[in-house]
């Protein structure tokens, strides 16, 4: 039976009468999960929401989301999600783009997308070519950086606070009473890729087996110190000796002994 | 002496057409951001010509706390909870998108009670959004006493969700792979009486003040007519699409949970203006109460969660006897589950209209990305356009009838 989420059935052969509505504007088209995603190339995006509006019949443009993937050389995603409410339908559009390289705007097609459009502005920097407003919106007035990138840091830079002597909020550089601590939970036995502490000591050339040193080993009776010899040398320390109880010697010769031995 | 003299006059002439007038300029002036009517922290920047509203620029983001960031950097058990603080009028239709998104990514199975369960808490979660806007809309424009007798039935709502999670707003209570805990046979019983007795008599005794008041109708009918066409072009969902003539709704279009066996209509406006917007609403709390009616009767006895270990975490007991179950137990409250790489949009129809999680695993415990659709956010932006031409008074109604929560738009 599977999850419960929203039941969107894909309409027989949509797949390919969008594909060739959009002809050579698509670069991939992805199905998974039962939603179908269509990858375009950036310059055409405008074109290509016209056919899919007009054409198709998608009518409502539902959300703009970015994604970042810092490790792409187009690190950023921009994901359009359409919605057909007499199909009764859902595709995603994507686009991808840099930090300089500007996405052509779609708010001549929806209006909304003013807004969906600044906010992936603000948080990401992405630019819309076209969008004639295109302010920050969820952020500060006179906010610096866009926080949804991943190398922005989840405490930011700045920190605000109401200044008793100068009677107004005051802004200053982010202090941590503690370091950040972000933990991951990959199984070290399952490819984790960092190096912990230690782990370099392992990564270096095993050097060649040294010799073996001569293990020590008590093969004869006389290796052990014991013996004729070692008895009469005990009997000749304790006649010289002065006269103690029993006791007392036992007790001196337990303490004795690992002086003896060092 | 003769420009004086002119002057006195009022003779004007085409270069200075108004010589001799006083100059009026428009006039801009701040809505908010501390404004009782705002619902929250809006800022209007309003551009007025007398009373007459010329342009409205709306400035959001007094309330962003960043959630999106925030969720990147938890669990997906851990993600839950920033949910209900997202809209914290109807917490548990955010945390039904959230959960429904995750399960469609690691397509999990959820038993039939905890289906009904979340359509039965979903409802309630609908009603009681409905009587804080129903409200908070009738007292913007005016009157006092309904809003006093709506919230007596919003409170019995909370009063039900906190027997059934323990919270009474932020309740946490969906989880993924089912719902947090059982609820007693008593609190069923107690809703059932409820929805018998008490909602109805207070409500429609509230109603009966308003939707025929002389008053009310002259602040709402033919405020804001929003057309078909531009309520599609901006993006609009829920009431406001209902409201503007458009028979959608995503519990019927793309059911989801169980809603695919309940039996409901779907109010749609006639004249597309506040009023009926207003009166979609009052419909649909009667038609939120028919569908938990119908919960009620259907609800299987059976488990109210997955039992997918690897997902759900096992009960109290069981981690008592069973060394399996303790390890569970430990994994999923320190590691949490991972999450099969991909990408996921799940919209479901929260009470203010479409609400989306737009979810991007990359196959770790935590989500890579986790973009949050929220209904307000589209419906604010089109203010300009609603309130241009009309009374500065009208931008109450508007507001209200928008249903606005800031939690939700700013995120």
């Amino acid at each position: 039976m599977g999850h419960s989420a929203p039941k969107i059935v894909n309409p027989e052969g949509i797949a390919e009468e969008i594909g060739a509505l959009l002809g050579s504007m698509l670069i991939e088209t992805i199905d998974h999960a039962d939603e179908l995603t269509f990858v375009v190339a950036r310059d055409d995006l405008a074109n290509a929401m016209v056919a899919l509006r007009d054409m198709a019949h998608y009518q409502q443009l539902m959300e703009i989301a970015g994604v970042d993937y810092p490790e792409r050389p187009d690190r950023f995603e921009v994901a359009y999600h359409l919605l057909s409410v007499t199909r009764n339908h859902r595709v995603r559009v994507k686009v991808s783009t840099d930090e300089d390289t500007p996405v052509p705007t779609v708010t001549h097609l929806w209006p909304v997308a003013g807004w969906l459009e600044r906010e992936v502005f603000d948080m990401y920097g992405v630019i819309f070519d076209g969008n004639t407003d295109l302010r920050r919106i969820l952020t500060d007035y006179g906010f610096k950086g866009h926080p949804q990138r991943k190398d922005f840091p989840l405490t930011g830079y700045v920190e605000l606070r109401y200044s008793e002597e100068d009677k107004r909020v005051v802004y200053e550089p982010v202090k941590l009473a503690q370091d950040f601590r972000s933990f991951d939970f990959m199984s070290p036995w399952e490819g984790a890729q960092y190096v912990l502490p230690g782990d370099e000591k392992a990564a270096a050339p095993a050097a060649a087996p040294a010799a073996a040193p001569t293990p020590k080993a008590t093969e004869s009776k006389a290796d052990t110190g014991a013996g004729d010899a070692a008895n009469k040398k005990a009997e000749e320390k304790s006649a010289d000796a002065p006269a103690k109880p029993a006791a007392e010697t036992d007790e001196g010769k337990g303490a004795a002994k690992p002086e003896g031995k060092a | 002496m003769s420009d004086y003299l002119e002057k006195m006059d009022h003779v004007t002439d085409a270069a200075d057409p108004a010589y001799g007038d006083t100059e009026i300029q428009n006039y801009t002036i701040n809505f908010g951001p501390q404004h009782p009517a705002a619902h929250g922290v809006l800022r209007l920047v309003m551009e007025l010509d007398g009373e007459i509203v010329e342009r409205c620029d709306p400035h959001v983001g007094l309330l962003h706390r960043g959630t999106e960031k925030l969720i990147e950097h938890k669990t997906y058990m851990q993600a839950l909870p920033y949910f209900d603080r997202l809209d914290y009028c109807s917490p548990l239709g955010m945390e039904h998108s959230y959960v429904l998104a995750v399960e469609k990514l690691l397509n999990l199975e959820v038993p039939l009670r905890a289906q009904y369960l979340r359509v039965f808490f979903a409802e309630l979660t609908r009603i009681c959004n409905h009587m804080l806007n129903l409200g908070s809309h009738v007292m913007d424009v005016g009157a006092m006493t309904p809003n006093l007798w709506l919230f007596e039935i919003r409170e019995d709502c909370l009063n039900f969700f906190e027997r059934a999670s323990g919270a009474r707003m932020h309740s946490a209570y969906f989880r993924p792979g089912g719902v947090h805990q059982d609820v007693p046979l008593k609190l069923l019983t107690d809703i059932a009486d409820w929805l018998d007795t008490r909602l109805p008599r207070l409500f429609e005794d509230a109603m009966s003040l308003v939707v025929d008041n002389r008053i009310f109708k002259q602040r709402n009918v033919d405020i804001s007519i929003v057309s078909k066409e531009d309520a599609l072009k901006w993006g609009f969902s829920g009431p406001m699409l209902r409201g503007s003539g458009i028979a959608w709704d995503i519990r019927k279009a793309q059911p989801y949970d169980v809603y695919d066996r309940m039996d409901f209509d779907v109010p749609v406006g006639t004249a597309f203006d506040c009023y009926d917007r207003f009166m979609v609403r009052v419909e649909e709390v009667r038609q939120s109460a028919r569908i938990m009616k119908q919960c009620l009767n259907e609800m299987p006895e059976g488990p109210i969660a997955s039992f997918d270990r690897k997902v759900s975490p096992p009960k109290r007991g069981e981690m008592k006897r069973d060394m399996e179950a303790l390890i569970h137990h430990f994994k999923l409250y320190t590691e949490g589950f991972h999450v099969p790489a991909g990408e996921v949009y799940v919209a479901t129809e929260s009470p203010k209209g479409e609400f989306g999680v737009y979810l991007v695993s990359d196959g770790s415990n935590k989500p890579y990305r986790c973009k949050i659709r929220p209904t307000a956010f589209s419906h604010l932006q089109a203010m300009d356009f609603m309130m241009k031409g009309h009374m500065l008074a009208d931008t109450t109604a508007v507001l209200g009838a928008m249903d606005i929560v800031f939690g939700e738009c700013d995120r």
